[in-house]
């Protein structure tokens, strides 16, 4: 049922609440809904976290091993972003092979930890050419009511901020010890309503939205990486202004996350 | 989950959720998926489209010209006719109250909840649509259509929501009233205005036992300092 065409006058309202500055559920245009995340939710990964945007609901765990480098980057681990989105979790999501929102969910959420250096690969290099921890991000969509993009992401950056490196427990330390994360990037996803565009859209916001675009910030002050998504255009200004909303999103996100 | 109730040999279970099961003459809210060369193909929230025919409306399309009439996308007021064995479910759109629905727009709650939206003798349905000014059409299907000022239109989501939260708890008619006098009275100066039926059945007893006081009443101009006041601005 993954195609399901909805209505054209709830599209229609949807969009005229944006035209007055007001939403389905009662938020303002730039308001999110409440995050929480619980790290270390899963007891048997390195590390986990469960994040929930309102009703949206993410688990991600992580798991290090102990495996071979790259051949062309022989001095550095390596990172594997995975993202699950169960049948289980929306009417719109099948079982079977990974479908294309599967795919753009694990890259993008891939990018924005890569492309910030969230963790720095070198450091979890163990013999060059030879020994070096694998990192796997897996994410795992539990409750699909919109802004997945933004939930996987916090909880992947959740599950890394504190996971722990097994290095007893794969003989290559005396130890356990923290994973190192040098770098907090939070993705804030927008859509475009009429020609409102409003922060952590809903599943029907994101069904109506003309146009989608991901920005991901770090505590530094740079924009890390950036996904358009869904047909709808942006004008330069509109692009510059959603960047400054999710500074401020960022900031208040990246709280969250490294205070729990 | 669900209700369980045993007859020997038979256990029947009405579930708290799930998706909706056609009944010959439900009433139930389609919305347009594809047009075909005779018929249109409604998605109706169950485990398979519906087609609707052109027998089944009062329009009489030649070939190809069924768009002109329903485009993808189209919302429609339709009733089950008929299920074969085969699962095929027919829908007609002849019969009272029954067509494409333009304006207003579509909420939703699960199929399991519908009997408890509409209430005892459509007590439930009747307190709402009297305390928000809006018009509500409910198909079986758990799609309901409603169409009224913007508020009215949120405040009766808001309702819908506690009812599929809630649903199983007793006085929810009451509990449903209680919130929607003491969120106020509607905006009567949105953009759609209220019908004129709306306006006379809320009459003025409805601010007298209005615990938010004589601040709400209707007669202050400028009714859009009021909508801050409303769950669903938090």
């Amino acid at each position: 049922m993954s195609e399901v065409v909805s209505a054209e006058i709830q599209t229609t309202h949807i969009i005229d609440l944006a035209r007055a500055g007001r939403r389905l559920d009662g938020r303002g245009i730039d308001d999110w809904r409440p995050v929480t995340v619980e790290p270390g939710y899963v007891k048997s990964a390195d590390g986990s976290a469960l994040v929930h945007v309102g009703d949206t609901a993410v688990l991600c765990g992580v798991k290090l091993e102990i495996g071979k480098p790259f051949p062309d980057t022989p001095n550095a681990g390596v990172l594997t972003t995975n993202a699950e989105l169960i049948a289980l979790s929306s009417p719109t999501f099948e079982p079977g092979p990974p479908q294309p929102e599967a795919i753009e969910l694990s890259r993008v959420v891939d990018r924005s930890i890569r492309a910030a250096e969230t963790i720095d690969l070198t450091k979890l290099c163990v013999t060059p050419s030879e020994k070096c921890w694998t990192c796997y991000v897996d994410i795992h969509c539990l409750d699909h009511t919109g802004n997945l993009i933004d939930a996987a992401q916090l909880a992947a950056l959740g599950a890394l901020t504190h996971a722990t490196v097994p290095a007893k427990r794969f003989g290559v330390g005396e130890h356990d010890y923290p994973l190192d994360v040098s770098h907090f990037p939070v993705e804030c996803t927008f859509v475009r309503l009429g020609d409102r565009i409003v922060a952590d859209p809903t599943f029907e916001e994101e069904t109506a939205g003309q146009g989608r675009l991901t920005v991901a910030t770090d505590e530094q002050g740079n924009v890390v990486a950036m996904q358009k998504g869904k047909i709808g255009a942006f004008s330069p200004e509109e692009v510059v202004e959603t960047v400054e909303r999710a500074f401020r999103h960022g900031d208040r996100l990246r709280n969250v996350v490294r205070g729990t | 989950m669900g209700y369980a109730t045993w007859r020997e040999p038979f256990v029947r279970v009405v579930p708290f959720a799930g998706r909706y099961s056609p009944k010959p003459h439900d009433v139930i809210v389609g919305i347009v998926q594809d047009v075909q060369k005779t018929f249109w193909l409604l998605d109706i929230d169950a485990s398979r489209w519906a087609p609707l025919h052109t027998s089944g409306t009062p329009w009489e399309p030649g070939p190809g010209e069924l768009d002109e009439f329903l485009r993808v996308g189209d919302a429609v007021l339709v009733a089950v006719e008929n299920l074969d064995a085969t699962g095929k479910i027919g829908v007609t759109m002849k019969g009272e109250g029954l067509g494409k629905l333009s304006g207003g727009t579509l909420a939703g709650v699960s199929p399991a909840k519908i009997p408890r939206v509409i209430g005892k003798g459509g007590s439930m349905i009747h307190t709402i649509t009297q305390l928000t000014g809006t018009q509500v059409a409910v198909g079986q299907n758990g799609r309901i259509w409603v169409d009224g000022n913007p508020d009215g239109i949120l405040r009766v989501r808001e309702c819908l929501r506690i009812i599929e939260t809630e649903g199983q708890r007793s006085g929810l008619t009451e509990r449903i009233e209680g919130f929607l006098r003491s969120t106020g009275p509607t905006d009567d100066t949105g953009p759609h205005p209220p019908r004129p039926e709306s306006v006379d059945r809320r009459g003025p007893d409805r601010f007298e036992d209005d615990p938010s006081g004589p601040d709400d009443s209707p007669s202050i101009p400028s009714d859009e300092s009021h909508e801050g006041e409303g769950p669903w601005e938090t």
